[in-house]
Parts: structure tokens; C-alpha cells; sequence
């Protein structure tokens, strides 16, 4: 565990010494806060959408951040041959891959840490309204979230020579399953055979990262709370496909040759 | 005199993308043998299979045939690296970190103690000659001064042996000679080195024996003057084991 700890404590300290996170935490407070100087048609409701513009460029940002971090991890080790010396010590590698995914989780958490501690002063500031437990929720699933995110990129930096090739192809499934997951067992349904059997089982394949998505509402509408029993099963359900990815990972890393 | 490291009958091979030559041997049948307390240079052209044998010895590039060992224990095994620092060719260190924070992040690797890693990182520093750069970020270090972060990493851990590979490629005759001197320390104070090398001067002044590979094969092993033999240099032995200049046909 030692060891797996002070991999991540690295991945943290790059985080918040690159100005990725300043640069977009400054573009989202920036936008936010222009969006919420506007008083369109002296619309009392329009904070809603103020609150949905901001926690949509949360999501944004959050998992820009995420992905790039990620990808970057071990590609940066081999071009650098950092990850020669790091090796060479009693250090599996399965602990490296472990090390990797915790730092750029907690890094992730951090960073939603700021944005929801941002989101909640705009908001609070227009609402006069502290709904805590509301935002614990849809912060939380959003790092759960996070953590699948970061697994499964992570698995693409093993698999794809570029980080780039990776951060895109993650980006374009995250985007798709976040947009269209939830309709793919419609659209199957309007199928014919054997496209309605290939969809039924992406559908019940790939991870339903819309459902804390949607928890976006939760804040933006003050609707009430998700019973806990329920935000417990998602999180188990998707720190489930976490944990396969990162199995996967080791996998691969595993018979990788390091040279 | 103990062999703490040792190969036998290793042989590694690469599968290549080339249709005329699916597979490339990097080391054939390849027995080695190094004894506690001495300097052991392994010299060989570009290619010869140097690095794969560093490889193999430290668990990066599984052998295909044969084995490896270190202080008895098979390389594939991660406790076979606990007693043992490595300084691979060119490498640029985390720039974001300082080299005390560096060298701190790997002594946590090796389970170093609060105590232990306090009193070791700034004699470290003093070695590598770096106290006066401890607290820059690494990004801001020339090359030579990188590549003595990465011999004061290798050291953290008070290693019993020393694997370098190319511990003097690409730095200046001042920087090479710093390097040297370190590696005539260590040997000072008994620890076994092996390391590679294209400087044979250097190998010359610092070897107690070393071996010659060439194509995978080992074509040479003793000390420096059975090696040079009847040559002027070792440079004029090396350039002859290796069959160069190439006969040609009459």
C-alpha cells in the first residue's frame, strides 16, 4: 500500500503543479459567473439555467481533466524513462497501475472539490439556498463517475501508442455513452435481427454513466433527495467496471515488455 | 568470490514487423558472471545487446530462454531489486519535482524510514554534489546535473550493486569525470558495479574485469590487461574482437 501511495501522491503533486486545472477552473468561474450577471427578461427562474450552464461545464471540465491526466500517465513514463528507474525498484507493476488510477482519482476529487465549492457559493448567491445533502449526491456519483473514467483511460494508455489517440477515443465514448446510452435499448427495440442483439448487448455492456449525470437535475430543479439505497447500488455498480478495467490493465501491463 | 549477478544460457528474442526476418536475436546463450566488490564493465558496439541484458536483469524484458540472477534470486522476482540501484541511459526525472522531493518519492518506495530518508537524502546531495540545487525543480537542470539526480537516485537505497548504463553518454569531460570518480568511491567502499560503456579510457581506469559483447554473443570476458593483451589499448583489442576493420577476401 506504501507504495501504491506514494505513486499517487506524485500523479497529485503534477496535477496542481501543471496549469491545466487553473486554466480551466478560471474559464468555467469566468463563464459562470458573465452567465449570471445577465438578468434576462427579469426571469427569477433563470437561475436554473445559470445552474445547469455551470454544472454542465463542470462535467466538461472534470472529465477533460480526468482523461488528459490520465492518458498522459504512463505514456510521459516510457518517453521520459522515468518509468526505467521506477521499475527497477521493488515496485510491481500491478502496484504502479494501482498508484497511477488512486492519484488521478484523488487528483479528479480535488478538482470537484473546487468546482462544487464554486457552484455552491454562485448558486447560493442567487438562490440563498444551502441544499448540502443535494450536492453531496451529484458530487459524489460524479467522482464515482470519475474513477470509471479514469480506469478506463488509463486502459487506453496501454493499449494505444499515443495519448492523444487515447484521450480522443475516450472522449468520444464517455460523450456517446453520456448522450445516447440511455436510448440504445429503444433504438434496439426498433431493430431487426441480428443489429437489435449487437445493441441489446452494448446496452447491457457498456457502463450507464448518464444516470449520475442526470443527477445534474437533483440541484438544478431542488429535487428531493435520492434514497441513499440507491446511490449506494450505482456505486457499486460502477466502481464494478472500475475495478475491470484496472484488472485489464494489469493484464495487459503485465506482458508488456519495458524497454 | 560470490557471483551476485549471474546469467545463463540467456538468450532473448524480439518478434519484428518484418516479413524477411520475423524474429531478431538480441542475445544468444549469454553466461555472465560478476563478484561481489568489483567494477565490471560490459563493452560491446551499438546494438551488441548491452541494454537487453540490462533489461533482462531487471525484470523489464522476460528472457526467452536461459536465466538470470541477482544475490541468487530470479530477476522476475521484485524482491531480486531491493538491494540493487539502477541509473538507466538518459533519462529526464519528473520536472515538476525538486531533486530532494525526487529522491524522497523513491526512498518511500524502498520502505525507507522518516530517519533514514532525512539523513540519507543530503549525502546524497553532497556526492552527486547537487546540495546547492536541492530545492530547484528539475526542469531547471543542465544535463549533467540531471544525470547525477539519476546517480543519486540509484544510491538511495544504499545498494549492494549498482547496474549504470552508459552512466557518462552525452555529458561533458568535467561531467564524466565527476562520474567517474563517484563510481571509484563506491568501489572504495566496496559495492559492486556493472555498467556499460563506450569510453574505454574510462573503462580502463575504473574496471576491475570486463566482457565484450558483440551481436548478442559474449566474445570476451577477463580482466583489463588479459583483454588488452598484447594491444597498445584496450580500444585496439576491442576493435579487434569485434572484427574490425572486416577481412576481406584476398
Amino acid at each position: 500500500m506504501k507504495n501504491i501511495f506514494a505513486v499517487a501522491g506524485i500523479v497529485i503533486k503534477e496535477l496542481y503543479r501543471r496549469k491545466d486545472f487553473y486554466v480551466l477552473f478560471i474559464l468555467t468561474v469566468l463563464v459562470c459567473l458573465i452567465m449570471g450577471s445577465v438578468n434576462i427578461f427579469n426571469d427569477k427562474q433563470i437561475v436554473r439555467y445559470l445552474k445547469e450552464l455551470c454544472l454542465l461545464l463542470i462535467w466538461i471540465s472534470s472529465l477533460v481533466i480526468a482523461i488528459t491526466t490520465t492518458a498522459r500517465q504512463i505514456p510521459a513514463e516510457r518517453e521520459q524513462r522515468t518509468l526505467l528507474p521506477l521499475l527497477a525498484k521493488p515496485l510491481t507493476r500491478t502496484q504502479l497501475i494501482f498508484g497511477k488510477f488512486l492519484g488521478c482519482w484523488l487528483a479528479c476529487g480535488l478538482v470537484l472539490l473546487c468546482f462544487y465549492i464554486f457552484f455552491g457559493a454562485l448558486a447560493a448567491s442567487r438562490d440563498h439556498a444551502w441544499p448540502l445533502l443535494n450536492y453531496f449526491q451529484a458530487a459524489f456519483l460524479h467522482w464515482i463517475v470519475l474513477g470509471v473514467v479514469v480506469a478506463m483511460t488509463l486502459l487506453g494508455s496501454l493499449v494505444f501508442a499515443a495519448p492523444s489517440s487515447n484521450s480522443t477515443i475516450c472522449f468520444v465514448i464517455v460523450a456517446t455513452i453520456l448522450c445516447v446510452g440511455r436510448y440504445l435499448d429503444a433504438v434496439a427495440l426498433a431493430q431487426a435481427e441480428p443489429f437489435r442483439s449487437i445493441l441489446f448487448a452494448v446496452y447491457f455492456a457498456i457502463p450507464h454513466l448518464e444516470i449520475p449525470f442526470e443527477m445534474r437535475n437533483l440541484i438544478v430543479h431542488d429535487w428531493p433527495l435520492i434514497e441513499w439505497k440507491f446511490i449506494g447500488l450505482d456505486t457499486l455498480y460502477l466502481l464494478a467496471y472500475a475495478a475491470a478495467f484496472l484488472v485489464a490493465a494489469c493484464l495487459v501491463f503485465r506482458r508488456k515488455a519495458v524497454n | 568470490m560470490t557471483a551476485i549477478l549471474q546469467t545463463q544460457k540467456l538468450r532473448v528474442e524480439f518478434r519484428t514487423r518484418e516479413l524477411r526476418q520475423p524474429v531478431k536475436v538480441a542475445l544468444q546463450g549469454l553466461d555472465l558472471e560478476v563478484n561481489a566488490g568489483e567494477v565490471f564493465g560490459f563493452l560491446g558496439p551499438n546494438g551488441a545487446g548491452k541494454t537487453t541484458t540490462m533489461n533482462v536483469l531487471l525484470g523489464f524484458v522476460p528472457p526467452t530462454g536461459g536465466s538470470a540472477s541477482l544475490f541468487g534470486i530470479d530477476v522476475r522476482q521484485p524482491i531480486a531489486r531491493q538491494r540493487i540501484g539502477y541509473l538507466p541511459e538518459m533519462t529526464y526525472y519528473y520536472k515538476f519535482l525538486t531533486a530532494e522531493e525526487l529522491l524522497r518519492f523513491y526512498a518511500k518506495i524502498f520502505s525507507l524510514s522518516r530517519a533514514e530518508t532525512d539523513q540519507r537524502i543530503p549525502e546524497l546531495l553532497k556526492l552527486v554534489e547537487l546540495e546547492h540545487a536541492a530545492k530547484r525543480p528539475i526542469k531547471s537542470y543542465s544535463k549533467g546535473m540531471q544525470q547525477r539526480v539519476g546517480l543519486a537516485q540509484a544510491l538511495i537505497n544504499n545498494p549492494d550493486l549498482l547496474i549504470l548504463d552508459e552512466p557518462t553518454s552525452g555529458l561533458d569531460p568535467l561531467g564524466r569525470m565527476k562520474v567517474r570518480e563517484i563510481i571509484q568511491r563506491l568501489k572504495n567502499e566496496g559495492k559492486t558495479v556493472f555498467f556499460s560503456s563506450h569510453e574505454l579510457g574510462e573503462v580502463e581506469t575504473v574496471c576491475d574485469r570486463v566482457a565484450i559483447i558483440h551481436q548478442g554473443e559474449l566474445k570476451a570476458v577477463g580482466r583489463v590487461h588479459e583483454i588488452t593483451g598484447r594491444h597498445a589499448s584496450l580500444e585496439k583489442a576491442f576493435l579487434e574482437i569485434i572484427g574490425y576493420p572486416p577481412q576481406t577476401a584476398p
